[in-house]
C-alpha cells in the first residue's frame, strides 16, 4: 500500500481540489470546541485539535433524519402512503477523524448491519464514506482507547491514516478506497527515516495512555448477578439523567421514530434517543420497566460492558474516546464503573 | 439496498399500504376494537406470511407506529386483523378511523409460539384481558382441520374483568360448543344472573380446571399481575419452566432489534421475543 509524505500546505491545497470528487467533512474550530462540519464555502479544517466534542457519528447517522415522506391531501392518489425520502449518497470523505471514532463505527456496524436486518440509511451513508484518520500525538488524559481494542494510531476500519510529523503529514493508504483518495494528492514517497519517525511517534503516544481499564472478566460474569450488584445505586447517585454521555458517545445508537406534519405534507423522522430518559421505555399502560434513575444508569453501563460483550463476542461497546468522562457534569467515569463490574465477585 | 447476490431488499422500516376493511367494537366500554386490513397490493399478503405469536407495527401517516400482536390466523386468508386497545396518540387516532381508510402495516415481526415443539402435546392456553389476541390467532390456527390432528388436547383458560370485556364473544360461544377444545371462560365478577361460565381470577380457575402437566405445554399471555400469579400455579401443576411460554410487551419503535429500547439484558423483545420460555426469562434481568 502507498505511503506518501507531503507538507501541511500541500495538504491544505489538496483538500481544495478534493472538494470536487468528495463531499468533505473535517474538524472545524467552533467556539471553544471543534465540530465535524462540511468543508464547503470558506470553512477551514483545523487539524491541530484533540478531538471534536460531538462525535463524527453524526455524519453517518444524523441526530435527526428523514426516513419517509407522505401526503395527507385526500385528493392525492397516494395520500397516506409512505415513500422514501431522497438522500445524498455521493462519495464523502471524513478527514482528520480520530482512530477511536473510526473504531466506534466498527462497533455500531454490528447493530445497524447485522445478518438479519440492514438499516438502509446507516449502511448507505457508511458505504459512501472514506475515513481519512489522523493519529493522536497527544491523547487526552481521559482517553483509554488502548484498553478497549484500539489505539491512538489504530488502523482497523480506516482507509487512510495520517501521521502529524510537524511540518509534514505522512499518509498511509490502508484500503483500495484509501489508495484512490491518495492518488489525488501530490507528495513524495516516504523513506525509511520518515517511517521510523512515524513508528516512534505511535509508540510514544501509546505510552501516554496510562489508564488501566480491565475488561477481561466481563464475559464470564453471570448477567443477573452483575445486574443485581450492590453498587448501582451508588454509581447512579449523582447522575442528573441529562443524557450528555449518550449524546456525545460515538457508540450510542438508540433512536426514536416520530411523525411530523406541516400542512398536508408529513415526514417520518428518526431522532437520536437516550436510555437516560424515562420516556425511552415507558409503556402505553403507564408501566415503566426502567422507572428509576439507577435502572437507567445501570442499563447504559450494562449495555456497553456486558450485554454487547455477550451478544457480539467482540469486546465492549466503547471505543475509549473519553467524551463521557470529559463532559459528564457530575464526573461519572465509565473507567471506574468498568473496573467495578470487571472486579465484581 | 441490496443483498450479497445483488437482489434488491425491502426497506425494513417501510410499511405495506393497507385499507381498513372492517372494524368491530369488541368490548362494552368500546376501548377495544378489532381492525381487519386488506393489502392494497395483493402480492404484499404473500410477503406478510406470518406465524401465530408474531406482531406488526401499525403505521398511520402523520401519527406514527404502534406494535400490536396479530389476532388473525395465517389459515384465514384475504386479510390480517389486530385488536387494539385505545391508550395513546396512535391508538386513539386509529379508533377514530373508518372502514376504507388507508394506512400501513409493517411486519411480521418477532418470533412465535413454539409450534414444532407443541406438536403431539396437550396445549394449555392461559390468557387474560386484551392480551388474548395472539392466543385467538393460535386457537384458530390449531382448530384448522389440517392442523388439529397435530395437537393432543387443547384447553383454554380465558378471563376478563366482566362479561362485557371479553373479546371475540361469538367465537368463544362457538368454541364452547366444540368437543375438540376445552374452554374455561371466566370473569373477575359479574351480577349477570344468566352468566353460565366461571367466576374467579385466571390463576384460580387455572388451578381448578387444569389437572395435569403431563406431556403438556402452557402458553401464557396477559397483564403482568395475571402472569405473576399464574406462573406458580403452573409450576405447582408440574409444568417445567421450559414448558411455560410467555409473550411479553415492551415499548418499541423499530421492531427489528436496532433502535435499542425494548431490551431485557441482551435480548430485544421485538426481535428475539416477544415469546420467551420461562426458563430463559429466569436467566435474564427482571426488567420488564
Amino acid at each position: 500500500m502507498t505511503e506518501k509524505i507531503f507538507t501541511k500546505e500541500e495538504w491544505s491545497g489538496a483538500l481544495e481540489t478534493l472538494k470536487e470528487p468528495y463531499r468533505l467533512f473535517g474538524p472545524v474550530k467552533d467556539g471553544d470546541f471543534h465540530t465535524f462540519m462540511p468543508l464547503d464555502g470558506d470553512k477551514k479544517p483545523d487539524f491541530d485539535y484533540e478531538n471534536s466534542r460531538l462525535s463524527p457519528k453524526t455524519i453517518i447517522y444524523p441526530e435527526s433524519e428523514r426516513m419517509f415522506e407522505y401526503s395527507l391531501d385526500e385528493t392525492d392518489d397516494d395520500a397516506h402512503i409512505l415513500k422514501e425520502s431522497p438522500k445524498d449518497y455521493s462519495p464523502c470523505a471524513i478527514v482528520g477523524i480520530r482512530p477511536c471514532d473510526v473504531h466506534a463505527f466498527q462497533i455500531v456496524k454490528r447493530n445497524f448491519d447485522n445478518p438479519e436486518y440492514q438499516d438502509p440509511w446507516w449502511t448507505e451513508h457508511f458505504e459512501s464514506a472514506i475515513l481519512v484518520g489522523l493519529g493522536c500525538n497527544n491523547p487526552c488524559a481521559s482517553c483509554f482507547c488502548t484498553q478497549v481494542g484500539g489505539g491512538p494510531f489504530h488502523e482497523t476500519g480506516l482507509d487512510v491514516l495520517l501521521f502529524d510529523l510537524g511540518d509534514n503529514f505522512l499518509a498511509k493508504a490502508l484500503t483500495e478506497k484509501g489508495e484512490a483518495f491518495l492518488e489525488k494528492i501530490q507528495g513524495e514517497s516516504a523513506d525509511d527515516a520518515v517511517l521510523k519517525a512515524a513508528e516512534d511517534l505511535k509508540q510514544s503516544s501509546e505510552k501516554k495512555i496510562t489508564a488501566k481499564v480491565p475488561t477481561d472478566q466481563l464475559k464470564d460474569k453471570v448477567t443477573i448477578e452483575l445486574f443485581d450488584a450492590p453498587f448501582w445505586e451508588e454509581v447512579a447517585f449523582a447522575c442528573l439523567n441529562c443524557g450528555t454521555c449518550t449524546y456525545l458517545c460515538p457508540t450510542c445508537w438508540c433512536f426514536d421514530i416520530q411523525d411530523e406534519v406541516s400542512g398536508k405534507q408529513g415526514d417520518r423522522i428518526r431522532n437520536w434517543d437516550s436510555c437516560m430518559f424515562p420516556l425511552f421505555s415507558l409503556h402505553g399502560s403507564g408501566h415503566n420497566p426502567r422507572a428509576e434513575k439507577f435502572q437507567r444508569v445501570r442499563q447504559r453501563f450494562m449495555h456497553k460492558l456486558k450485554y454487547y460483550v455477550d451478544k457480539y463476542e467482540n469486546g465492549v461497546q466503547c471505543s475509549g474516546c473519553g467524551r463521557c468522562v470529559r463532559y459528564c457534569p457530575v464526573n461519572i467515569d465509565i473507567r471506574e464503573v468498568c473496573k467495578l463490574m470487571n472486579d465484581f465477585a | 439496498m441490496r443483498n450479497k447476490e445483488g437482489v434488491q431488499l425491502k426497506n425494513p422500516y417501510l410499511p405495506y399500504p393497507v385499507r381498513i376493511d372492517r372494524i368491530v367494537t369488541e368490548t362494552e366500554d368500546k376501548s377495544l376494537k378489532t381492525f381487519r386490513f386488506v393489502f392494497l397490493d395483493p402480492d404484499d399478503e404473500e410477503k406478510f406470511a406470518y406465524t401465530p405469536g408474531q406482531f406488526a407495527e401499525l403505521s398511520i401517516a402523520g401519527k406514527g407506529e404502534i406494535p400490536i400482536g396479530i389476532a388473525s390466523s395465517p389459515t384465514e386468508r384475504g386479510f390480517v386483523a389486530f385488536t387494539v386497545n385505545k391508550v395513546g396518540l396512535v391508538t386513539s387516532h386509529l379508533h377514530n378511523m373508518k372502514e376504507g381508510d388507508i394506512m400501513g402495516i409493517r411486519g411480521p415481526l418477532g418470533n412465535w409460539y413454539p409450534w414444532d415443539e407443541m406438536e403431539g402435546k396437550h396445549v394449555v392456553i392461559v390468557g387474560g384481558g386484551f392480551a388474548f389476541t395472539t392466543l385467538r390467532s393460535s386457537i384458530i390456527y390449531m382448530l384448522d382441520s389440517e392442523n388439529r390432528p397435530k395437537f393432543a388436547d387443547i384447553s383454554v383458560v380465558y378471563g376478563a374483568r366482566s362479561p362485557g370485556m371479553l373479546l371475540y364473544k361469538d367465537e368463544l360461544a362457538e368454541w364452547e360448543q366444540r368437543d375438540d377444545i376445552n374452554m374455561h371462560i371466566t370473569v373477575d365478577s359479574t351480577d349477570d344472573p344468566d352468566w353460565k361460565y366461571n367466576v374467579g381470577f385466571v390463576p384460580t380457575i387455572t388451578e381448578q380446571k387444569i389437572t395435569s402437566a403431563e406431556n403438556a405445554i402452557a402458553i401464557v399471555c396477559g397483564p403482568p399481575i395475571m402472569i405473576k400469579f399464574t406462573q406458580p400455579v403452573l409450576e405447582k401443576l408440574g409444568f417445567s419452566p421450559n414448558r411455560i411460554i410467555l409473550s411479553l410487551e415492551m415499548r418499541m419503535k423499530c421492531g427489528i432489534g436496532i433502535c435499542g429500547r425494548c431490551n431485557i439484558g441482551d435480548q430485544y423483545v421485538c426481535k428475539d421475543g416477544p415469546v420467551f420460555p420461562l426458563a430463559q426469562l429466569k436467566t435474564m434481568p427482571g426488567e420488564y
